[in-house]
């Protein structure tokens, strides 16, 4: 069992390395000079040259890119070429930030997504699953700002309960804090349970299609009782394996619901970055953005592998 | 020669009895198809019926509020906004649409190629396309735009290649699973080339799930690039567009103004109009609504 994780381990270093590849290439696929394309027409031949040195174009590609991976494997993130600071120094306290948004979006949605699922693998084609059903149809064809205009203008202004925009910097309490971030959690969690719940609610009544559980319908099982009971343990593994999938889908969330709210978050940093077309701090970003991705998906697949004694052994 | 041409009627005969339609939409289904007709007929007819013109500063109010003469109210610096979601109804959909089918034609194409050729240039382009699967969409995109600069074709090949990775995986599947069966082998005992093979024996076979497919692409590719959009990062102002819209209303969002409101709206509804039918459509083929949405 041990060699298939190790296996699944090893694929996710690899995979890693390929999305490393991918973004490192990215800079790469202009056409022309990479320093002229990010400083426009206008630019002073000074100017280019400057950029020129700073990220080393005079070399060829294939040394930049073993330079940049090795420095990136130190923890050297480099240098912003907007800025002009260590990135690292520019996205600690944002990357914190964006942990924090993250974090307490899924110690809501992940039991709020296994209520819904639960309740409507219950009675597949009832009321609750019906309602279940559709509400996530509509939340998970919505675009994320589309939840949070709508949440902003319910909550922040026809409500005023709670503030539309998040700072992140002094708070009297936590109280206050948590009060900010509210809509932003909201935002995420709606976005994030709809998948989770129906991908629950799946797995769930997957396994209710089982013989054993047939019997215990027949022997007159409570249906509560058989879900609970009987069905979801088996379930385990598969909702485990939905959860951090879905946990993964918070990447692309977390860029649209920082920008909305203006979160001080990483994912901001990062499409502020994109615009000025500060390649080495994007480059920065979209590896810590894709490590947590590969991570949450490897989380995934060796948790199967460990619920699920069939995909123990090695193919 | 006789029994031949029994056998052909008799085709023709069974044809027309099994004729009924390809499916047949539910109540949900047919909320869904009547948005998505209103939003199509608004995308070509938007632009002739809008009251003002979508630049114009039409009124002197910063998020004015509804009126009679301002339907659905100005946007940040006083345009119309019922005037530019009319307009920018046709771009929105345009540009998704068209990366959906690149996507179409890039991802069949490519998936028939690497099932029938099998071998090496299976595993190459199989192997190409999941590395770009290792990354979330939005990554690749932002990494795209970064380096590139944000243009409509390139925003348009940025989506269409995304998607077509789906794609790609879906028609290599469905031809493989299709490759083995009677009527494929037959026709390449009859000495029938790779396109003749593709185009009349595996493609008509493949119709149905891959138009649900298609409903799904293009419900992505909208939240794809208007998303983009929103960022700043897709569709460039003063350019209407419902992305831009709703980024460039977002500040009057906490005085109350729906400016922002309005064409997020829009985004949303042509989302759900598509996914009802798509859902409608697999739930008739006993599946669930496929689950990749980054």
């Amino acid at each position: 069992m041990w060699l298939v994780v190790l296996r699944r381990l090893g694929l996710g270093i690899i995979t890693l390395w390929v999305v490393s590849l991918l973004v490192f290439a990215g800079t790469e696929i202009l056409p022309g000079d990479v320093a002229e394309a990010i400083l426009g027409q206008s630019a002073t031949p000074e100017a280019v040259q400057a950029i020129r040195d700073q990220l080393h174009l005079d070399r060829p590609a294939v040394v930049r890119y073993a330079d940049w991976l090795t420095n990136l494997l130190r923890g050297d993130l480099g240098v912003s070429l907007a800025a002009n600071m260590e990135i690292s120094e520019m996205i600690s306290g944002r990357f914190k930030n964006t942990l924090v948004l993250a974090s307490l979006t899924a110690a809501l949605a992940v039991p709020l997504a296994l209520a819904m699922g639960l309740a409507a693998a219950m009675f597949p084609g009832g009321r609750v699953d019906r309602l279940v059903t559709i509400s996530t149809l509509f939340l998970l064809s919505v675009p994320e700002f589309f939840i949070a205009a709508t949440l902003v203008l319910v909550f922040a202004v026809h409500l005023q309960w709670l503030p539309a925009i998040t700072y992140m910097t002094e708070y009297e309490s936590v109280w206050q804090l948590m009060e900010s971030l509210a809509l932003p959690i909201l935002t995420l969690t709606t976005s994030v349970v709809a998948h989770m719940a129906r991908m629950t609610r799946a797995a769930i009544i997957n396994v209710m299609t089982s013989p054993y559980i047939e019997m215990a319908i027949l022997k007159g099982v409570p249906r509560g009782r058989i879900v609970l009971r009987h069905a979801l343990f088996n379930a385990v593994g598969p909702v485990v394996n939905v959860i951090a999938l879905n946990l993964a889908y918070l990447v692309s969330g977390v860029v649209i619901v920082e920008t909305v709210f203006a979160y001080p978050g990483l994912a901001k940093l990062m499409v502020d970055a994109v615009s000025r077309r500060d390649m080495p701090l994007v480059q920065a970003c979209a590896m810590i953005f894709c490590t947590a991705y590969i991570l949450f998906i490897l989380i995934a697949d060796v948790l199967a592998i460990l619920a699920n004694p069939r995909l123990r052994e090695p193919k | 020669m006789s029994e031949a041409s029994n056998d052909a009627t008799q085709e023709i005969s069974l044809n027309s009895a099994g004729a009924r339609p390809l499916f047949q939409l539910s109540l949900m289904g047919k909320v869904g198809a009547g948005i998505l007709l209103f939003w199509i007929i608004v995308a070509l007819v938007g632009p002739y019926v809008a009251p003002f013109h979508p630049a114009d500063f039409a009124s002197d109010d910063s998020f004015g509020p509804v009126s009679a003469k301002y339907l659905l109210g100005t946007d940040y610096i006083g345009r119309d906004i019922l005037s530019r979601l009319l307009h920018g109804a046709r771009l929105t959909m345009a540009l998704s649409f068209t990366a959906t089918v690149l996507a179409f034609v890039v991802g069949i194409s490519l998936g028939f190629t690497a099932a029938l050729a099998g071998g090496w240039v299976d595993m190459v382009i199989s192997r190409i396309y999941d590395a770009f699967l290792s990354m979330p969409t939005i990554m690749l995109g932002l990494v795209v735009i970064a380096a590139l600069g944000s243009s409509i074709p390139v925003l348009i090949i940025t989506a269409g290649l995304i998607y077509s990775c789906g794609l790609y995986r879906i028609a290599r599947a469905l031809a493989i699973e299709i490759k083995v069966m009677d009527f494929v082998e037959a026709a390449r005992a009859r000495g029938e080339r790779l396109p003749w093979i593709i185009s009349r024996e595996i493609l008509p076979n493949a119709v149905i799930p891959l138009v649900s497919e298609f409903g799904l692409r293009l419900v992505f590719s909208i939240l794809f690039i208007s998303g983009l959009s929103f960022l700043g990062l897709g569709v460039q102002p003063p350019t209407a567009d419902w992305g831009v819209m709703v980024r460039e209303n977002l500040g009057g969002l906490v005085y109350g103004s729906s400016a922002a409101f309005v064409p997020a709206a829009a985004i949303a509804s042509l989302t759900i109009g598509i996914n009802l039918i798509v859902d409608d459509f697999s739930a008739q083929r006993g599946q669930e609504i496929a689950e990749e949405m980054i």
